[in-house]
C-alpha cells in the first residue's frame, strides 16, 4: 500500500476521531474462560447503573452469549465516558464437553453447553472483528498468561488497532503474579484488580475514562 | 466454499496411504500459502487437522486469518470427534511491532512466525516462551 494511501487513511482515522458522533463506545470485555470477564462486567454495571449482566460461575464457558449493557457512565476525575459494555464468551481454541463432566453435569447437558461454548467463542471473535470500539483483556493473575490464545489475541486487537487495557484480575489469590503479566504484554500497562472483592477499581476506573473516553 | 484443487506438483499434501502407525507432518512453506485466500489457507488447516495431522507453517497466518481460523475452527468441533485445534506460535517480542512510521510508509507488519496446529487431543504443548516452543504429539 502506498504512502499517499497509508497518510490519508491516518489522517481519516484521526479526522473520524476528533468529529465522531456521541455514541457510546462498545468496549468489549475479552479473555480466556474463567478469568473474571462476568465478575468484572457485572462490577461495573452494578457500580454505575445497579444492574447486573449475567450469571458468574467457576465453570468455565459459563458466559455463552455476548451480552451487552448499554449505556454506563463512568465518571473519574473531571472525565466522563459513556461506554456499552459488551461481555463476551471465553475465547478458546478447543471445547471438550468432557471437561465439564468434571463438574458434575450429565452428558447430554454437557455435549449441550460445548455446543453453546462453540458458537459463543465464534460470536466473541466475530464481535472482535466488527462491532466493539475498544478491548477490556482480562488475565486470571494466578494463571501463566504466555498461551498461545492470549498472544493471539492481543495481536488481533493490535491488528485492529483498539484501544486495550489489560487487566491483572484475581490480585485476592494468593498465588497472583502481576508481574508475569506485565512481562508477557510489556508493550501494554498492566492494572491490577479483583473484580469479586472491588479491591483496585478506582484505577480500573480511572483507566477507563483516560482509554475510551 | 471452492476447494483447492491439485494440478500436477503444486504442492497439495498428498492424501494419507495407509499409514496408521505414526503422526503425519505437513510442512508448509511460505510459497505454497502465498496464493491462497484466507479461507483456503483455513481449510487446508484444517483439513489437514482433522484427519490427525499436525501442520506446520513456515510463516503463519495473518491476526485477521487467526481470528477467522478460531470462528471455523469453532464451527466444526463436534462431540466425541473433533473437538478443536492446538495452535502454538512464539509469542511476539515488543520490538517487533510495526510503528506508526513504519505503518504511514506503508510497510505492514509480516506475519513470518513458525507456526504449528494439530489436533487438540493429541499435541500438548510442554513448555514456551519467545525462542523455544516445546510440544508432545500422540497418536490418534
Amino acid at each position: 500500500m502506498g504512502l499517499l494511501t497509508n497518510l490519508k487513511q491516518s489522517i481519516t482515522r484521526v479526522t473520524d476521531g476528533l468529529f465522531a458522533s456521541e455514541e457510546p463506545k462498545r468496549i468489549g470485555i475479552y479473555g480466556p474462560p474463567n478469568a473474571g470477564k462476568t465478575t468484572l462486567a457485572n462490577r461495573i454495571a452494578r457500580d454505575w447503573t445497579g444492574d447486573a449482566v449475567g450469571p458468574e460461575s467457576h465453570i468455565p464457558h459459563e458466559t455463552r452469549r455476548a451480552r451487552r449493557k448499554e449505556d454506563v457512565t463512568i465518571e473519574r476525575d473531571g472525565r466522563e465516558v459513556t461506554i456499552d459494555i459488551v461481555d463476551t464468551p471465553g475465547v478458546a481454541t478447543k471445547v471438550d464437553y468432557e471437561e465439564f463432566l468434571d463438574h458434575d453435569m450429565e452428558k447430554e447437558d454437557a455435549v449441550r453447553r460445548s455446543r453453546e461454548a462453540t458458537e459463543g467463542v465464534a460470536e466473541a471473535m466475530h464481535w472482535l472483528r466488527e462491532d466493539v470500539d475498544g478491548v477490556i483483556y482480562v488475565l486470571d493473575s494466578t494463571e501463566d498468561p504466555f498461551t498461545q490464545v492470549n498472544t493471539m489475541l492481543i495481536g488481533i486487537i493490535e491488528s485492529q488497532e483498539l484501544p486495550v487495557l489489560i487487566l491483572a484480575n484475581k490480585i485476592d489469590k494468593e498465588e497472583s503474579d502481576i508481574q508475569r503479566i506485565a512481562n508477557a504484554f510489556p508493550q501494554h500497562e498492566t492494572i491490577p484488580l479483583s473484580a469479586l472483592e472491588g479491591q483496585n477499581m478506582d484505577e480500573v476506573y480511572e483507566k477507563i475514562a483516560e482509554y475510551f473516553s | 466454499m471452492p476447494e483447492v484443487t491439485s494440478g500436477d506438483g503444486d504442492g497439495t499434501p498428498p492424501e494419507e496411504d495407509g499409514l496408521d502407525d505414526g503422526v503425519r507432518v505437513d510442512m508448509i512453506s511460505g510459497a505454497r500459502m502465498e496464493g491462497l485466500t484466507s479461507m483456503e489457507k483455513i481449510r487446508l488447516i484444517l483439513d489437514g487437522v482433522r484427519d490427525g495431522n499436525i501442520v506446520i507453517l513456515e510463516e503463519g497466518l495473518t491476526p485477521d486469518e487467526e481470528s477467522k481460523l478460531i470462528e471455523v475452527t469453532m464451527t466444526e468441533i463436534s462431540p466425541d470427534e473433533f473437538s478443536g485445534i492446538e495452535i502454538e506460535t512464539y509469542p511476539k517480542s515488543s520490538s517487533s511491532s510495526t510503528g506508526l512510521f513504519d505503518r504511514l510508509m506503508g510497510k505492514e507488519e509480516q506475519a513470518q512466525k513458525l507456526t504449528v496446529i494439530g489436533p487438540a487431543n493429541q499435541i500438548q504443548t510442554l513448555h514456551k516462551d519467545e525462542n523455544l516452543i516445546s510440544a508432545l504429539v500422540s497418536r490418534k
